[in-house]
């Protein structure tokens, strides 16, 4: 085997041959967070304050504070964030392996169901028809859904209704097959969570967290640009912040695409 | 009879806009006696309980028998005038931008004379109703009113200096997603707005269709979070120069006290909202209400908080929610303090538990929203600045008045 050369994918980069696509949303208040009935406690949303800009609080620089939860924004979901994965090793941000934060990604294209069925489930057949086309999914990989959810305003991309929230999201099935029959990384959403929007009512309730995070993966949410990505071939970097014993983090991520 | 109001013309953009003229705000301590009464919209006038007499102006000691235990009770409001004039040039630089201003002497049915400002409808004399208002600069004013309700009498340009109707003036709500908010909306309809501004945070949670009747005229809704910075002073951008009264009905109601709560998300999400809130709208809307004191009849005139009567006192079963309340409470003051100077009156509205779903295993009595709302249309109609609602409102402040410790060991 040959020796690995860096510099030329370096190079690549440089020369536009591979594309770096950003898969994130910007930060903002306004940008809809999970919402829980308000008895239990609620995720902070993104505030960002001015210290100072170029004022009488610092007259020659700009800066602000942010408050934040783990999970706004684009974030990444570790598995100690949910109870089925709660006594793993290594099973929170800070201690994520860093060889998990770089990855092959599979996108599978379920945009024009999800614009005809908010509710829309991705199951194992429409995997298995996607797996015909492009080849078995491999161990270790991303598993992108890609709905164009991120393209919507804001009340569309929340999209709650008197009886919670519709967005598309996987099946029980398919994650459990994705999870253990294709041993994928983890699996990623333009919507609010890795689960549909009435995944609370399957069995497993949230079956995207209970069993991704059982088995020690990951869940990626409210990605960005996923239409921009090929089925197969792109490279995804996700590297979340290092909090302590943190339950996911708001990151950027970013996709690598070869341009020919 | 007074002249009914005329829907105010749009500012001519090549005029100065009036600048507020301070009201001579310097008074002797013994006035102040007269300010809580004032404040609440009650006729209270020093009495000697020596010799029984009804004193005024504000006295140390009483005139008549010397003694200095003088007390402040309800008196009386009846009168008769005996004599008015209309002053033409007044000296003052408040009273020269507003002349010619009328007053007169009231001889009032309890004791004493008072010299008053007039009604229009009180003609030299005629019969009387005195009250004790606030005025621009905080301080006790007698103003006397027809004795029985005249047409169009609340659109008396000098009443209208010491109250604050909404009648065609513009407001803000702050929080149209609560049931005070709501039922504020309805009630400024009615007393006949000009503009009503209803702030709504998170767009993307919806709203019941009938909550808000935004498909009425002058009904508008506007983004506002009070949780983010930029959202409160965008809007103040847009529309700072336009609000006259500002009513916040943001709340954030959560039970519990501090032993039994698992960490601080409760206590930090309440005051972020009652507290943090208040005061950025305080940083992005003060400004442009203070500067607008004077700007012709739909002049900016009044700031509400919708207050809770446990910032008075603390509830331990919602101890969070009232520590939450008293910061809030003494934000008020000060920014009663701070927009004095452009004579923009801060009514605090403290109620007791609300009708509400945060309340829902309290009996009755409690406070529904439209009485809220009503009673605070009516505060502002009347001028006042402390105003209490309901009977556990009212029974806690007059308790606290009686002794306050005993209410504090009575609520824990």
């Amino acid at each position: 085997m040959s020796a690995i050369d860096l510099g030329a994918f370096a190079a690549a980069i440089i020369q536009g041959e591979i594309e770096i696509i950003d898969l994130t949303h910007t930060l903002a208040p306004e940008f809809p967070t999970i919402v829980l009935p308000p008895e239990f406690g609620q995720s902070s949303p993104v505030r960002i304050e001015t210290i100072s800009r170029y004022d009488a609080d610092g007259p020659a620089w700009y800066w602000n504070n942010i408050t934040l939860g783990e999970h706004t924004g684009t974030h990444l979901d570790a598995p100690v964030h949910w109870v089925t994965g709660k006594d793993l090793p290594d099973n929170s941000v800070d201690t994520m392996p860093t060889r998990s934060m770089i990855a092959p990604a599979c996108v599978v294209d379920c945009s024009a169901q999800a614009a005809a069925d908010a509710d829309f489930l991705l199951g194992v057949p429409a995997l298995q028809a996607w797996e015909a086309t492009h080849g078995t999914i491999a161990g270790g990989s991303w598993v992108l859904m890609r709905t164009d959810w991120s393209k919507r305003g804001p009340i569309a991309f929340a999209n709650i209704g008197p009886d919670g929230p519709h967005t598309p999201g996987p099946d029980a099935d398919a994650i459990r097959w994705l999870v253990e029959e294709r041993g994928v990384l983890g699996f990623g959403t333009e919507t609010i969570g890795t689960d549909a929007g009435q995944g609370g009512h399957f069995n497993p309730p949230y079956p995207a967290h209970h069993y991704l995070h059982g088995a020690g993966r990951y869940g990626l949410q409210c990605l960005a640009n996923l239409d921009r990505l090929p089925p197969t071939g792109s490279l995804v970097v996700a590297a979340p912040l290092k909090i302590r014993r943190g339950s996911g983090s708001p990151l950027r991520v970013l996709g690598l695409v070869a341009t020919r | 009879m007074s002249r009914e109001l005329a829907p105010p013309p749009r500012r001519n953009p090549l005029v100065r806009t009036p600048l507020p003229q301070p009201m001579p705000a310097f008074r002797a301590r013994a006035t102040h006696a007269l300010t809580a009464a004032a404040a609440e919209g009650r006729f209270a006038l020093q009495r000697c309980p020596a010799c029984g007499r009804v004193i005024y102006p504000a006295h140390d000691a009483c005139p008549g028998c010397l003694s200095p235990a003088l007390v402040v009770a309800d008196v009386p409001s009846g009168g008769r005038i005996v004599a008015e004039t209309s002053v033409r040039a007044p000296l003052h630089p408040h009273f020269r931008q507003r002349s010619a201003w009328r007053i007169g002497i009231v001889h009032l049915d309890c004791g004493p004379s008072i010299v008053a400002h007039l009604h229009g409808d009180c003609g030299d004399g005629e019969r009387v109703r005195m009250t004790m208002k606030l005025d621009k600069a905080g301080t006790p004013a007698a103003f006397a009113l027809p004795e029985t309700e005249t047409p169009h009498m609340q659109d008396d340009p000098q009443l209208r200096e010491f109250t604050a109707s909404p009648k065609h003036r513009r407001v803000l709500i702050t929080d149209g997603r609560t049931a005070a908010g709501q039922a504020m909306v309805r009630a400024m309809i009615e007393a006949g707005v000009a503009k009503l501004f209803i702030g709504l945070g998170e767009p993307w949670k919806p709203l019941a269709e009938d909550a808000i009747p935004s498909a009425l005229k002058g009904v508008e809704i506007v983004p506002l979070d009070l949780g983010d910075d930029a959202s409160v002073r965008d809007l103040a951008a847009d529309i700072g120069g336009k609000v006259d009264i500002l009513v916040n009905t943001a709340e954030h109601i959560r039970p519990g006290g501090l032993v039994d709560q698992r960490n601080g998300q409760a206590l930090r999400d309440g005051f972020e909202t009652t507290v943090m809130g208040l005061a950025r709208l305080a940083r992005a809307f003060g400004p442009a209400m203070r500067s607008r004191g004077a700007d012709g009849t739909d002049n900016a005139v009044a700031w509400v908080n919708l207050l809770s009567v446990y910032a008075l006192v603390n509830w331990p079963e919602f101890g969070l929610y009232s520590a939450g309340q008293a910061a809030a409470l003494s934000i008020a003051q000060s920014l009663r303090a701070e927009l004095r100077p452009g004579g923009i009156r801060v009514v605090n509205v403290f109620s007791g538990p609300g009708d509400t779903e945060w309340f829902q295993h309290l009996p009755p009595p409690k406070v529904a929203p439209a009485v809220l709302a009503r009673e605070t249309v009516a505060a502002l109609r009347e001028g006042l600045e402390d105003v209490y609602v309901g009977e556990i409102a009212k029974d806690i402040k007059a308790r606290l008045e009686d002794n306050p410790k005993a209410v504090e060991r009575e609520l824990g």
